[in-house]
C-alpha cells in the first residue's frame, strides 16, 4: 500500500489532537507515515506517541538548523522525503503554518492543493475531500487531479483511532537552502495556557461580544460549569477585553463544535462565518431582534448577566 | 522602491453567493467588489509609501487578476492611492486554481519589474484559503512575513508582528519580500474627493496571458489541478426555540435544553 505522510503538528514534541485525527484519515488511504520536524531531544515522546495512533513509519528530522524560521524550510523538508517516499497524498493540518506549509509544496511538487477539508474519503483510491465554503453556506466535494493530493484538513475532521502502528523510526538528514532561512523569529512571547481546551478542538464553545460589557467572568464561568472553550466576537477584541486568539469569525478562528453558544453578540455577517456549522446554537441576548436568533436551536431573549450566572450553578448543581 | 499591492475581485459575500452549472464561482450574477480584506494590504501599501523617506520616489502598483470587472478593484485602490494599476484579464485564467492564480500573479509581478515588497491580504473572502501569499514567495524566491498585525521597517529591513496561536512573534526579513497582512493592521482609508478624481489620470495597463509569457494551457479550468466534483446549498436551519427571560425563567428553560440535548 502506499504511504501517507502526515505532518506532525506539535508543541515542543507534545503532539496537538488534529494529529491523530490525519493519521485516522491517512489509515483510509493508504499506510499512515508520520513526519516529525523538531527537537531531536523531543522526537521519542513525539515517536511514541503517533505510533500510539498508527504510524507505521516516522520520519525524524532534527530541526537544530531550521528552527526559528518560518514554514519554507519545513517545505523543502517534506519535499525531500516526498521525493523518496513517493507518497499517494500528503497531509497537513489547516493551521496558518500548516497551509502555507501546504501552499510551498504544492508549488515545488507540481501538485494540487486542496485546503480546509472538513472530511476526507476514498473514491476509486483517490482522496476525496469535502469543504465548507462561503461562510458555511455551502459544502463543496473535491479531489486533486495531479501530483500529489496535498490536503489540510481542519480539527474535527476525523475520529483519532488508538490502534498502534509498527512505528518504525528513519532518521532522514534534510539539505536546507540558504533562501529558505530569510524569514526569522526575532521575538517570541509564549501565551498563557488559561487551562481550557483549544478553541478549534473543543466540543462546546462559549463566545461574549460587546454585550458583556467588558467582564467576560459570567462567559467563562458557564464555559468551565459545561469545560468548554471560550470565544468572542471582534468587538471584544478590538476593545481590548480578550486576546485576538479568542476571534471567532472571517478572520479569526472558524469553530464547528457539538454545541457553540452566543452571550451578547449580534450575528454579523462575518461572525457567523466562523460559527454557522456548529451543530446545535444558543443564543443570549437582550435584544429579541438580533440576527444570531435566525441561526439558533435555542435562544433566551434576555439580560446574559443574570442568565448565565444562573444557569452555570444549575449546570454544576446538575452535575453534584 | 516598488511595491505591488495584490488586491482581489470578488463576488460581495453581503449578497447571495453561488456557483454556476461548471461549479465554478458565479462571477458575473452577483455583483463583484475588492475583497475588503485587500484594502488594509492597499492602506498597509500606502503607509510604506508615506512614511518612506522620499514618498515621491515610492511606487504603489495595483494588481490583480480576474474577469472584466477586475478593473473596479483596481480603480478602487488607485482612489484610495495607489499610483498604477496592472490588470491581467484573459478568458483563459476563469476557474484557475490557486495553483495557476499564483503563477499568472508571480510573472505579472515580473512585468512590472524590480519589485521590493508584494504586499497581500491575509485570506480572499471568497476562497479564502491564505496560501497565495506563500506560493508567491515560493515562486519568486522571496521570504515570506504573512499575517502581519504590525509593520515596521527601515530602509529594506522589516519587522512585522504576528499573533500566532502559540505565541505572539515578531519577525524579521529584508527586502525584496512578500507581506501579508491581518485586519489588526488598522482601519482602511476612503477615497477622497480629490483621491477619486485623481484616480482617472493614473496608468491602469491590462495584459494578457500572451503578454505575460505564461502558457494559456498551464491555467484556467481545465488545467486546473484540483477538480471540483460536486457543490451544494447548506440546507436552511430549521427554526429554534425562542424564551423570553422572566426571573430566572431564562436559565431554567435554557439547562432544560442542555439537559434534553446530552450536553449535561
Ligand atoms: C473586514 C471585517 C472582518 C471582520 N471579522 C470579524 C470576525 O472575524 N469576527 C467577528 O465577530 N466580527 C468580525 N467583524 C465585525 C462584525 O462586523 C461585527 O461588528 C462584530 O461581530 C460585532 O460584535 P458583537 O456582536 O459582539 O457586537 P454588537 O454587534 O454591538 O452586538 C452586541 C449585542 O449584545 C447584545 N447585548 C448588549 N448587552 C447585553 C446584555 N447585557 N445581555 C445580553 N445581550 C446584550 C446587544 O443586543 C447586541 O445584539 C469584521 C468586520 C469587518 C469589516
Ligand atoms: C469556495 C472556493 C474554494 C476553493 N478551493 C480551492 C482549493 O481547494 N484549491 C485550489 O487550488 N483552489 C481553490 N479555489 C480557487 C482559489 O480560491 C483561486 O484560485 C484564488 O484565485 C486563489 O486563492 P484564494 O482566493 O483562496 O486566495 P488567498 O490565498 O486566500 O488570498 C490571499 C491574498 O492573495 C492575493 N490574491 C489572491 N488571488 C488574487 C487575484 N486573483 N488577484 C490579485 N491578488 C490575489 C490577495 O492579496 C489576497 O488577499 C477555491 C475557490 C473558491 C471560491
Amino acid at each position: 500500500m502506499t504511504e501517507i505522510l502526515v505532518l506532525v503538528d506539535h508543541l515542543e514534541g507534545a503532539v496537538r489532537k488534529p494529529t491523530y485525527e490525519l493519521l485516522a484519515i491517512a489509515k483510509r488511504l493508504g499506510t499512515p507515515s508520520a513526519v516529525f520536524i523538531g527537537g531531536a531531544d523531543k522526537a521519542d515522546a513525539a515517536v511514541a506517541a503517533v505510533t500510539k495512533f498508527g504510524a507505521e513509519k516516522v520520519y525524524v528530522v532534527d530541526d537544530a538548523e531550521i528552527k526559528g524560521y518560518l514554514v519554507a524550510p519545513k517545505a523543502e523538508a517534506l519535499q525531500q522525503i516526498a521525493a523518496q517516499a513517493s507518497p499517494g497524498a500528503i497531509l497537513i493540518s489547516s493551521s496558518a503554518e500548516g497551509k502555507e506549509i501546504a501552499g510551498r509544496l504544492a508549488v515545488k511538487l507540481d501538485s494540487g492543493l486542496i485546503t480546509d477539508a472538513v472530511d476526507v474519503q476514498v473514491d476509486g483510491g483517490s482522496p476525496v475531500t469535502t469543504q465548507s465554503v462561503f461562510a458555511g453556506n455551502f459544502t463543496v466535494q473535491a479531489k486533486v487531479t495531479q501530483g500529489t493530493p496535498i490536503i489540510t484538513v481542519k480539527p474535527n475532521a476525523a475520529a483519532p483511532e488508538e490502534v498502534a502502528g509498527a512505528g518504525t523510526v528513519e532518521n532522514v538528514t534534510v539539505t536546507i537552502s540558504d533562501s529558505a532561512k530569510k524569514a526569522q523569529v526575532v521575538a517570541s512571547q509564549p501565551r498563557q495556557s488559561s487551562g481550557r481546551p483549544e478553541l478549534t478542538e473543543a466540543a462546546i464553545v462559549v463566545s461574549g461580544g460587546r454585550g458583556t460589557g467588558g467582564d467576560f467572568s459570567e462567559v467563562e464561568g458557564l464555559a468551565d460549569s459545561l469545560g468548554a472553550a471560550v470565544g468572542a466576537s471582534r468587538a471584544a477584541v478590538d476593545s481590548g477585553w480578550v486576546p485576538h486568539t479568542f476571534q471567532i469569525g472571517q478572520t479569526g478562528k472558524t469553530v464547528s463544535p457539538q454545541l457553540y453558544i452566543a452571550a451578547g453578540i449580534s450575528g454579523a455577517i462575518q461572525h457567523r462565518a466562523g460559527m454557522q456549522t456548529s451543530k446545535t446554537i444558543i443564543a443570549i441576548n437582550k435584544d429579541e431582534e438580533a440576527p444570531i436568533f435566525e441561526l439558533v436551536d435555542f435562544g433566551v431573549v434576555g439580560d446574559l448577566k443574570s442568565v448565565l450566572p444562573a444557569a452555570s450553578s444549575a449546570i454544576t448543581a446538575s452535575k453534584g | 522602491m516598488n511595491i505591488v499591492v495584490c488586491v482581489k475581485f470578488v463576488p460581495d459575500s453581503t449578497a447571495d453567493q453561488a456557483f454556476e452549472s461548471d461549479n465554478t464561482v458565479d462571477r458575473v450574477g452577483v455583483p463583484g467588489l475588492l475583497s475588503e480584506l485587500d484594502e488594509y494590504a492597499v492602506e498597509q501599501a500606502l503607509q510604506l509609501k508615506e512614511k518612506n523617506e522620499a514618498p515621491d520616489s515610492v511606487t504603489v502598483t495595483a494588481l490583480s487578476v480576474g474577469p472584466e470587472g477586475a478593473a473596479d478593484a483596481i480603480r478602487k485602490a488607485l482612489q484610495m492611492g495607489a499610483d498604477a494599476g496592472v490588470h491581467v484579464v484573459d478568458d483563459a485564467i476563469a476557474g484557475s486554481d490557486a495553483l495557476a492564480t499564483s503563477k499568472v500573479l508571480a510573472a505579472a509581478i515580473k512585468k512590472v519589474g524590480d519589485v521590493d515588497v508584494i504586499v497581500c491580504g491575509m485570506a480572499s473572502t471568497d476562497g479564502g484559503m491564505s496560501v497565495v501569499p506563500a506560493m508567491l514567495a515560493e515562486r519568486l524566491d522571496l521570504p515570506q512575513v504573512t499575517f502581519a498585525s504590525v509593520i515596521e521597517s527601515q530602509g529594506n529591513q522589516f519587522r512585522i508582528k504576528r499573533d500566532g496561536d502559540i505565541a505572539t512573534e515578531v519577525i524579521g526579513a529584508v527586502a525584496p519580500l512578500v507581506l501579508s497582512v491581518t485586519d489588526q493592521t488598522g482601519e482602511a482609508r476612503y477615497p477622497s474627493f480629490k483621491g477619486i478624481m485623481a484616480a482617472k489620470k493614473k496608468p491602469l495597463e491590462s495584459y494578457s496571458l500572451a503578454d505575460l509569457g505564461v502558457d494559456a494551457g498551464e491555467v484556467g479550468l481545465s488545467a486546473a489541478w484540483t477538480a471540483v466534483d460536486s457543490t451544494e446549498a447548506r440546507p436552511p436551519r430549521t427554526a429554534g426555540t425562542i424564551v423570553t427571560d422572566e426571573d430566572g425563567s431564562g436559565a431554567k428553560a435554557l439547562t432544560e435544553f442542555l439537559a434534553s440535548k446530552k450536553f449535561i
